[in-house]
């Protein structure tokens, strides 16, 4: 038929003209503004810590939130969608806010309702892409691309659920940690605090999510922001006249704390990485790393491998199939002995009721047997009663001839003597 | 035990513009978020990793395929240039050549794989001439199916699958051929075809005009789709678009590697007794409706149909004849085979 022929080795040309084909990274971003970007941010932190007002302010927006209570008996996650526009950009944000965390007496289990959420997330993600008929394109990708880990301002360490948790999501998620409401803590207890906290994690093996630095435009700025970590913020959503704008800030009697203002927090750093320079890097990295894990996990789990049993690659298709074809056989199986179960039981209940039958029919036997005998006992009474009448008329009879016998005789008697 | 609140997708229609001024008051901060640098963002992953583009031409020989290709990108990309064999003898079977090329043009670097198949339409009899062909076509599709099912997969699956055919009409000036009909009726239903009028300096505007017409005709009536394709067109402003494209093809071409002095700029063309033909001039013919259309404008959309349509057709077929073989080998009955995802194991 026909032959194939691939030539190895790719070889670098040189081109003669302008051809046009650098307008293909153009055509690749105005097919993504048509059709949208999907961004979904997790914050971790316990109630009050400010995790609404912080996206609030990350996002120029009102998020509707409410407050919560403290009294949640287990962690609880809520999450909200809002499409967003700026210039030609629309973006679909997904916000996940933990509901009740920190908060419970016991906090062992603390984690798991998160985990579970990205899990979850990651597995109908899983499922779209193993669907016979599917379409990714369409998908609205729920993945968490970031989860924002709330430390509390206390000024000397990490606690241990901090610790614990993050070490749970490190390597399902990108984690950002970030020091919330950085205005209760002075400049010089904030550097101790941040060194504290980078040394904790890094002696915990916790992995956080770090800038990438492989792309030389922004490997710098990037490398900068890495030594920052983490980023003490302070959120609001209220103005205050500051000189003569109108800004957002927190205001104390002993002044003003200005979010955008890089002297009082690193609120605009963290704008600036979180979606300025990296949204692209975090949905990837959640893609090619997080996602591929999960899925790699998983699959393994259900007992999928790449090579067979002789060391031969076996497709997922085949090895699905066999699966399948166990599962079909084992349900066989099943069937036929629930078939047989029944068969058996219908049997059992058959030779029951013979049974009682047959026991029926000798009573029936008996009884009748009974009667007859009595039967026969009766008529032979009376017969002998027949038999004792008939005899006892007989001599009645006989003697009341003999009476009769008697007196007539006596009767001749008299006749002779009188003579 | 653990339970998370149902996400209520509550998809608020743009809440509040993330720019703009508060009405009212003093001045404000022009508020901005940055969602839109984004684009940046996705243009700098894009320059980093490359694109990747394979091209398939079909067409007998001596229709001037490797010089289209050399015209397109304007470099010597055809096997023919890389492979210099003394003579070029017509194959006794159809052959699939396969040439990757990187380019780079300011900054966006490109492999571009050209697939030639020498021997089409060259036989005495050419029946089933298409059937080495769709077997390429269907293994790349297979090689990607692979790949994409491993559990262990590679970061970047490399992408082989045939994004665009290219098939060349001789200039009878009449009609299509029975082998052009039946060829493009069995592969646009794998593949995107792009067919194009070869060596189009052989007609007059008035043959051109009259044969592109009839090749339309027959192809509406073989209900052969070629690119673009009509169903798949998104919104209005595609429909338009495509519309006019539409009403093109087949763009008649000409193809040359040569350069010429013509009116004191050089340009590529042909030059013959009675004139020069100018590539690139869209009175002399469509070599530059075909280069924009494949580069300049549709490629990306080329691709994303290639792989969300083509590709996803090819991968449902696979996998349904998969279950239905291996439940008949196993003596199965159909009713068990309505599941259909992997998750009901």
């Amino acid at each position: 038929q026909g032959q194939l022929l691939i030539d190895k080795g790719v070889r670098p040309l040189s081109l003669a003209g302008h051809v046009g084909f650098d307008s293909l990274p153009d055509q690749l971003v105005n097919k993504s503004i048509c059709q949208g970007f999907c961004f979904n941010i997790l914050c971790i932190g316990e109630t009050g810590i400010g995790k609404s007002t912080l996206m609030d302010t990350l996002f120029n927006t009102n998020f509707e939130n409410f407050e919560s209570s403290h009294f949640e008996p287990q962690v609880k996650l809520r999450a909200q969608t809002y499409d967003l526009q700026e210039s030609n950009v629309r973006l679909r944000l997904t916000v996940v806010n933990t509901v009740g965390f920190g908060d419970q007496m016991n906090k062992q289990e603390s984690y798991q309702p998160v985990v579970d959420y990205i899990d979850r997330q990651f597995e109908s993600y899983l499922q779209e892409e193993l669907k016979i008929k599917r379409s990714l394109h369409n998908y609205h990708d729920s993945r968490v691309h970031a989860c924002l880990y709330f430390i509390s301002p206390s000024g000397h360490s990490l606690k241990s659920l901090d610790l614990v948790t993050m070490k749970k999501l490190d390597s399902k998620v990108n984690i950002i940690p970030v020091i919330a409401k950085a205005d209760t803590i002075s400049k010089s207890e904030l550097h101790k605090f941040k060194i504290k906290i980078m040394s904790e994690l890094v002696s915990n093996g916790v992995q956080i999510y770090q800038f990438p630095l492989d792309d030389e435009t922004v490997a710098k700025v990037n490398t900068t922001m890495n030594g920052h970590l983490p980023f003490a913020v302070v959120g609001s959503t209220e103005e205050v006249s500051v000189g003569n704008k109108m800004v957002k800030a927190r205001q104390y009697p002993w002044g003003v704390v200005q979010v955008e203002n890089e002297n009082h927090c690193d609120f605009v750093k963290l704008r600036e990485m979180l979606i300025c320079v990296n949204m692209e890097d975090l949905r990837e990295q959640t893609h090619t790393r997080h996602y591929e894990l999960y899925r790699r996990c998983k699959l393994e789990e259900m007992g999928f491998k790449d090579t067979g049993p002789e060391s031969k690659p076996v497709s997922l298709q085949q090895t699905y199939e066999a699966k399948r074809q166990e599962f079909l056989v084992e349900l066989q199986k099943r069937e036929d002995e629930m078939r047989q179960m029944f068969v058996q039981r219908v049997k059992e209940k058959e030779s029951e009721l013979k049974e009682a039958e047959r026991e029926l029919q000798s009573r029936f036997e008996q009884l009748k047997r009974l009667h007859a005998d009595e039967k026969a006992a009766l008529e032979e009474k009376k017969r002998l009663l027949d038999e004792d009448q008939s005899s006892f008329s007989k001599r009645r009879a006989a003697a009341q001839l003999l009476q009769a016998q008697s007196l007539t005789a006596n009767g001749k008697k008299d006749k002779d003597r009188k003579k | 035990m653990s339970e998370a609140v149902v996400p209520d997708a509550m998809v608020s229609p743009a809440v509040g513009g993330l720019h703009g001024e508060k009405a009212g008051g003093p001045a404000v901060d022009f508020s901005y978020v940055g969602i839109d640098a984004i684009l940046e963002q996705m243009r700098r992953k894009a320059m980093k990793q490359g694109f990747e583009l394979n091209i398939m031409v079909v067409g007998q020989s001596g229709l001037g395929k490797s010089t289209l290709m050399n015209t397109l990108f304007k470099s010597k990309v055809s096997r023919k240039s890389v492979l210099a064999t003394a003579q070029e003898k017509i194959p006794k079977t159809i052959e699939i050549k396969s040439i990757s090329h990187d380019i780079e043009e300011k900054g966006v670097r490109m492999k571009l794989t050209v697939i030639d198949t020498p021997g089409f339409g060259d036989q005495i009899n050419n029946e089933n001439c298409w059937q080495p062909i769709m077997k390429f076509i269907n293994d790349q599709y297979e090689a990607y199916l692979q790949e994409e099912i491993n559990i262990n997969r590679k970061k970047r699956i490399p992408d082989s699958r045939v994004h665009c055919c290219i098939y060349f009409i001789p200039p009878t000036g009449h009609c299509l051929r029975p082998l052009d009909v039946e060829f493009m009726r069995r592969l646009s239903k794998v593949v995107n075809i792009v067919p194009v009028i070869a060596k189009a300096d052989t007609l007059t505007l008035e043959e051109r005009d009259f044969f592109k017409k009839k090749i339309r005709e027959e192809l509406r009536a073989n209900g052969i789709d070629v690119y673009p394709q009509k169903e798949f067109d998104e919104d209005a402003e595609d429909r338009m678009i495509n519309e006019k494209i539409r009403e093109m093809i087949p763009f008649a071409v000409v193809g040359s590697d040569q350069e010429y002095q013509v009116n004191g700029r050089r340009l590529l063309g042909r030059k013959t007794k009675w004139g020069t033909i100018e590539v690139e001039n869209i009175a002399h013919c469509e070599f530059a409706y075909l280069r924009d259309l494949l580069i300049r404008t549709h490629m990306q959309n080329i691709k994303d149909i290639t792989s969300s349509i083509h590709y996803e057709m090819y991968r449902v077929r696979r996998l349904n004849e998969n279950n239905t073989v291996m439940a008949h080998a196993n003596g199965i009955p159909e009713h068990h085979l309505s599941k259909e995802k992997f998750h009901s194991l």
